[in-house]
């Protein structure tokens, strides 16, 4: 756990102490007339996984673009490492160490992997691009993170399968020392075998000390991953709180009904799958 | 096992993390051979491979080259189309097409067109040569030539900002500007049969003059190739050396050997065509043209700027996938605006080639500027450059450029009469054809998943 700053409001609500690396209070969003987020709080504290689901249309996209710098909310106020921050652009995100993995990857397939992960902030020697330091720190990169089914890291992105894909775009995220990483529906097109990857790979980024939010609409997916869960319902916070305190029925509640009459009950696994 | 290049390869389950080597066939097809194989004998495989997965880089081109050079051996009269006279001949009219083509190539990359590039290349040339004359401008020639350039390029920034801001299609941004800089061209000419020319005998002109008819003393020619070949085979060798010490990516040895032997090989068998007297009994023509060296500088500037830079690699990424480069920084714009404006700068010097082609003479009999276009799209994509943007690379076009060449002369050389027209169209029309398919089909065949 790298990211344990003194914590002069107590104790996080659902983590293991500390202050969350991100902190959002409050958080309006609208486009137009449509009101998209109602006074949205959450918290990501680093070197935990945090699972945000919701039905269609509940805000999960809206609220990432938030965080990335995509749509910078109407009120609100954003913390980070407590410190108040404004997040205008995708480059304010990225100066903060905040990346995201957006759910079409945004790789370009001509490219191979190297130049894949430095697209936009190549390194230059002599005014042209030092092909050998990319390489070597991708390859370094790729192989903290154990993706080492790569053939080679020069093979275009067209050539990989749907994990390695989205191994390389969350390898891409992690390079620049980033804190904290959005992933987008991380398993949405993958089969079983690329799925458990990916996960295996977001574990691996809790376990360096990131702080890591995954959308999923797939509860097998958070409920494998996250440590904590939060539920949004037609643009509110529902619930937050460790994974521990959910199961699925009550998930699925609150993500269909926006609330939970219903006691904590019947273990794991007999409820829906999917939400 | 088969392999199937059409399906995105994914891992057999089971296989634990994804795992390309279940099924290498399907695998391999995607991956340059260079940077898999260990050994020669792999990496002929893994070539092999490729190429039936329709990603065969430069092979069809050189093929087709192959099969048009003997074809034309063939059915030329007296057998005449591989006489060194002729196959000089081509060199030079080649050039016009291949700088063309290299030129268009940076904006195939990008996914767009420019039909313009034949009337920009005219009015570069026209310029050029305007601003050489005597009683007139007189200006030396290297500020005629620059200024030229200048012009060009400033053409093709405007046309790049009509497309890049205002989103306006380049087909027709650029169809415009065809038809636009076509009736200027007349203009600036001074008329529908009038013409500009440059003389050798004037030295100031001669230089403009010599760019296609001047000859490097053969002496000079084989030191030149002998530096140009030791000097590039040996920059070759020590970065795949020190790449290979560093544990990066590299080719085999033997791979790197093949491929400067390669370079050498052409480099002897061009300076030795040129290098036989082709004049007459009276006069001796031997040599190989200034145009083949300035040729070589454009295809290694653009190489360099294509592979090397951060323009390139972006211009790359634009035509791969536009969000990502979007979502990466990159200023589509500012690309697109600066993709277009060298696009028209390389143009106009491959007019001002044109012009030295035909013996220093301008006009408008012997330019047209639909023709140049098409010729230029067509060179671009028959070597390999794709229509979809992304991929392509510099040598594609100075490899098409020389297959159009070689078959315009070959045509003209057949005595066809009333024919020979109509085949000068129909020949690299069906050739054209014959390249899309093939980028059509190959790209269908490696699975670009971001592509619809």
């Amino acid at each position: 756990m790298t990211e344990m700053n003194e914590a002069p409001e107590g104790a996080s609500r659902g983590g293991d102490g500390g202050e969350p690396l991100l902190k959002l209070r409050g958080i309006d969003k609208h486009f137009g007339p449509v009101q998209a987020l109602y006074g949205v709080d959450l918290d990501l504290p680093a070197g935990q996984v945090t699972g945000l689901c919701g039905d269609n249309g509940a805000g999960k996209s809206v609220l990432t673009r938030c965080i990335a710098g995509v749509h910078p909310p109407d009120h609100g106020q954003i913390y980070f490492d407590g410190r108040p921050v404004h997040i205008r652009s995708a480059r304010d995100a990225a100066a903060l160490g905040i990346e995201t993995v957006y759910q079409d990857l945004a790789l370009a397939d001509n490219l191979d992997i190297v130049q894949n992960m430095f697209l936009g902030r190549e390194p230059l020697h002599h005014g042209l691009l030092d092909e050998d330091s990319m390489e070597r720190q991708a390859a370094e990169t790729l192989s903290t993170l154990r993706v080492t089914t790569v053939r080679s890291i020069r093979q275009p992105v067209a050539s990989l399968s749907g994990g390695q894909r989205q191994a390389v775009a969350v390898a891409k995220a992690v390079m620049w020392n980033s804190k904290l990483v959005l992933l987008d529906e991380p398993t949405a097109a993958l089969g079983v075998v690329q799925t458990q990857m990916v996960l295996n790979l977001i574990e691996r980024l809790r376990d360096r000390g990131l702080a890591v939010m995954v959308i999923s609409h797939n509860l097998n997916d958070i409920f494998e991953v996250a440590d904590r869960i939060a539920v949004l319902y037609l643009g509110r916070m529902v619930a937050e709180g460790p994974a521990a305190d959910f199961d699925r029925q009550r998930v699925v509640e609150y993500m269909t009904t926006g609330s939970s009459g219903m006691r904590p009950f019947e273990p794991a696994g007999s409820a829906s799958d999917e939400g | 096992m088969t392999a199937d290049p059409g399906e995105t390869p994914t891992g057999p389950p089971g296989a634990g993390m994804v795992d390309l080597t279940a099924d290498p066939e399907a695998a391999a097809a995607d991956i340059p051979p260079a940077l898999v194989a260990q050994s020669l004998g792999q990496y002929l495989r893994a070539w092999w491979l490729r190429v039936r997965g329709g990603n065969s880089g430069v092979l069809p081109v050189v093929l087709a080259i192959v099969v048009v050079a003997i074809t034309f051996q063939i059915v030329t009269p007296e057998h005449a189309f591989l006489r060194p006279s002729n196959l000089v001949y081509i060199f030079g009219l080649s050039t016009v097409y291949m700088v063309l083509a290299m030129a268009e190539t940076v904006v195939l990359l990008l996914a767009e067109v420019d039909l313009s590039v034949g009337a920009v290349a005219l009015i570069g040339g026209v310029i050029a040569f305007k601003l050489v004359q005597q009683p007139g401008p007189d200006w030396p020639w290297w500020a005629a030539v620059l200024a030229a350039l200048v012009c060009c390029g400033l053409i093709g920034a405007l046309q790049g900002m009509l497309t890049a801001w205002l989103r306006i299609p380049s087909f027709v941004v650029t169809l415009a500007g065809f038809l636009l800089f076509s009736g200027i061209l007349i203009i600036v000419l001074g008329g529908a049969d009038a013409s500009v020319n440059v003389s050798s005998s004037v030295p100031n002109q001669r230089v403009i003059y010599d760019m296609v008819q001047g000859l490097i003393v053969p002496v000079a020619g084989w030191v030149a190739l002998a530096v140009v070949v030791g000097a590039a085979g040996t920059a070759l060798w020590l970065r795949a050396a020190a790449r290979r010490r560093q544990g990066l990516a590299a080719p085999p040895v033997s791979l790197t050997a093949i491929r400067i032997a390669l370079v050498a090989l052409v480099g002897v068998a061009v300076v030795m065509i040129c290098t036989v007297n082709r004049g007459t009994s009276l006069v001796t023509v031997e040599g190989v043209p200034w145009v083949i060296p300035i040729v070589l500088v454009v295809l290694g500037a653009w190489t360099l700027v294509l592979q090397r830079t951060r323009f390139g690699r972006y211009v790359y990424a634009i035509g791969g996938n536009p969000e990502a480069a979007r979502r990466a920084g990159v200023s589509l714009a500012a690309i697109r605006i600066w993709a277009f404006a060298l696009c028209s700068a390389t143009a106009g010097l491959g007019g001002i080639l044109l012009g030295s082609f035909f013996y220093g003479e301008y006009s408008t009999n012997t330019a047209d500027p639909g023709q140049l276009v098409l010729y230029a799209i067509a060179a671009a994509v028959i070597g390999g450059v794709s229509l979809f943007g992304g991929r392509g690379k510099a040598i594609h076009g100075v490899l098409g450029g020389l297959l159009i060449g070689g078959i315009a002369y070959g045509v003209s050389l057949l005595n066809l009469g009333e024919l020979a027209t109509p085949l000068e169209y129909i020949l690299p029309g069906g050739v054209l054809l014959a390249a899309v398919l093939v980028d059509v089909l190959s790209r269908r065949g490696t699975g670009s998943v971001t592509r619809v």
